[in-house]
């Protein structure tokens, strides 16, 4: 791990029309750390990592202020590509979101779209990304299947390999395992756990106990605003702020 | 006690109209059905099939016409398919929804009411007058293109909004453009349902005849056409000038009904092949 700053937001405020969503938030989001968005629903902390890789922009009638920052440079600058953006921060959604193709072809989109054709490099590469999201094993000799046909789970863990492919440098994961039964949802915890070796990782989570497992520092949202933001340890033992304590002890939220 | 009674005679009522009026609907489908065939099928004979007609049209075959009907509907197929996709997908993906897109789909709801005769009179004017294409199978395809253009707008754009947004995501998400998304993964996924548009819209051009009369269609002519400025014959303008321009109308009856057939059977037959295509792309997309 190293204490350069991947990415951050500077003063950073999203409105869906009128209404303020984020309200101008500042957090900075360490190289090679498993940072967690923790708080209620409606808090904000969904719309908030969906401005980091610009996925926001697709929704008619919403603006940013602020900054956003991959490594020191403001990805909603004029000058700057939108798609290279997206290239360099992956996304992985709630609800597993395989294309309906075959396992093969669903982790080889991202990269057919760099434009890598050669048929060797993309067997090599999906072999690569589908062992590094630990799903290898199950579909190694289905590939030409439906990833439809595959479970929850493993359809999950199939959109993170195809995140993969492309080689991100940040991993964006929206409630990843919130659709998932316990056991796919241990998986993925695993699994995260060894991406960050790789990968700077902004998870957002309901879960409590799933953020103090996974992650490394955490951000307490409530109401569009960052409460409080330290290392997870210290956000479950001793939390600074009331509010943040009351929403983990579970006395609201 | 009482209460219970009259709840379920209205049950009983509600459903029993439900059901005749099902019936009914069937039953005019296989009457009508019936009849054609009944009357029809005696008609049905190689010489029928592949001959064009003689004796003042009294005797000999319809092959001319089922060829025209062939070119026109195809023809109609090709011109409506590229632009009414195309439109659903700048009307469904693209533009931004506010006051002009309501006015685009109030314009192409209207088309889908103006009446088959007035769209011949703008094909004559514009195709057959103005360009200077002459009746023709271009100028009658072309009138029948934009005649099946509302029904393939609507119901592409229907399979459009019917995909997830989440393979929208999926694919921007990934670094996909906005074109890589629609081409990739929108259009493959809305495939199925935009058949299914084309289907009626062949059923339609096929079995027009207001539409052909000024742009297409020919009285007579036993030659085949060589190229797409040439008239042909055309099954439904047949069996309208059978039944209502000739000497001999009730003479031809059993040519009248076997035409129909035949009309029936040739909208049906591309109809399975669109149906099976579609069948395919679903099996592939979903297994």
């Amino acid at each position: 791990m190293s204490n350069n700053i991947k990415m951050a937001t500077e003063n950073m405020s999203f409105y869906y029309g009128d209404f303020r969503a984020i309200d101008n938030i500042t957090l900075g989001f360490r190289e090679n750390y498993v940072t967690a968005l923790i708080g209620p629903s409606g808090c904000g902390k969904s719309t908030y990592i969906r401005t980091l890789n610009r996925m926001n922009d697709i929704i008619p009638g919403t603006r940013v202020e602020g900054k956003v920052l991959l490594d020191g440079e403001n990805i909603y600058a004029s000058s700057v590509d939108v798609v290279e953006i997206r290239k360099r921060v992956g996304m992985v959604f709630q609800k597993p979101n395989p294309f309906p193709k075959t396992i093969f072809n669903d982790v080889a989109y991202g990269l057919r779209l760099k434009g890598i054709k050669n048929r060797s490099e993309l067997q090599d590469r999906v072999e690569a990304s589908l062992k590094a999201a630990a799903i290898w094993d199950e579909v190694k000799d289905r590939l030409n299947k439906s990833a439809l046909s595959l479970s929850g789970g493993q359809q999950q863990r199939l959109c993170i390999a195809r995140a993969l492919a492309i080689e991100p440098e940040v991993l964006l994961m929206d409630e990843p395992a919130s659709a998932l039964d316990p056991i796919a949802t241990q998986k993925i915890e695993e699994l995260i756990t060894e991406l960050k070796k790789n990968y700077t990782i902004i998870i957002v989570t309901h879960n409590m106990q799933q953020a103090a497992r996974v992650s490394d520092i955490t951000a307490f949202f409530y109401m569009g605003k960052l409460i409080e933001v330290n290392t997870t340890e210290k956000m479950f033992t001793r939390p600074s702020k009331k509010q943040t304590e009351d929403y983990i002890t579970g006395r609201f939220g | 006690m009482e209460f219970r009674k009259k709840r379920k005679l209205i049950e009983g009522l509600a459903f029993g109209v439900i059901r005749l009026s099902t019936v009914i609907i069937c039953l005019a489908l296989a009457i009508m059905l019936g009849f054609i065939l009944l009357y029809g099928y005696k008609a049905i004979t190689w010489t029928f099939l592949t001959q064009p007609p003689t004796e003042a049209m009294t005797k000999g075959g319809i092959f001319p016409a089922i060829v025209g009907t062939f070119y026109l509907t195809l023809g109609a197929i090709v011109v409506a398919f590229p632009l009414g996709v195309a439109s659903a997908i700048y009307l469904s993906e693209y533009a931004r929804q506010g006051r002009l897109v309501r006015f685009i789909r109030l314009g192409i709801n209207n088309l889908a009411g103006v009446p088959s005769v007035v769209f011949g009179l703008f094909g004559l004017g514009l195709f057959v007058v103005f360009l200077g294409f002459g009746s023709s199978i271009l100028s009658g395809s072309l009138t029948l293109g934009f005649l099946i253009l509302p029904v393939i707008i609507g119901t592409s754009e229907e399979a459009l909004k019917a995909v997830p947004q989440t393979y929208r995501e999926a694919s921007l998400a990934l670094g996909g453009t906005k074109w890589q998304t629609i081409y990739k993964v929108v259009l493959p996924a809305a495939l199925p349902g935009i058949l299914t548009g084309s289907i009626l819209g062949i059923g339609r051009a096929a079995g027009e005849t207001a539409p052909i009369m000024f742009t297409a269609a020919a009285f007579y002519t036993p030659k085949l056409p060589s190229s797409v400025f040439d008239e042909v014959m055309a099954l439904p303008y047949h069996i309208y000038v059978l039944a209502t321009a000739g000497t001999h109308i009730e003479e031809t009856r059993h040519l009248q009904y076997g035409t129909a057939l035949v009309l029936i059977a040739l909208v049906l037959g591309i109809n399975l092949v669109a149906i099976i295509i579609r069948t395919k792309i679903r099996r592939k997309q979903t297994y």
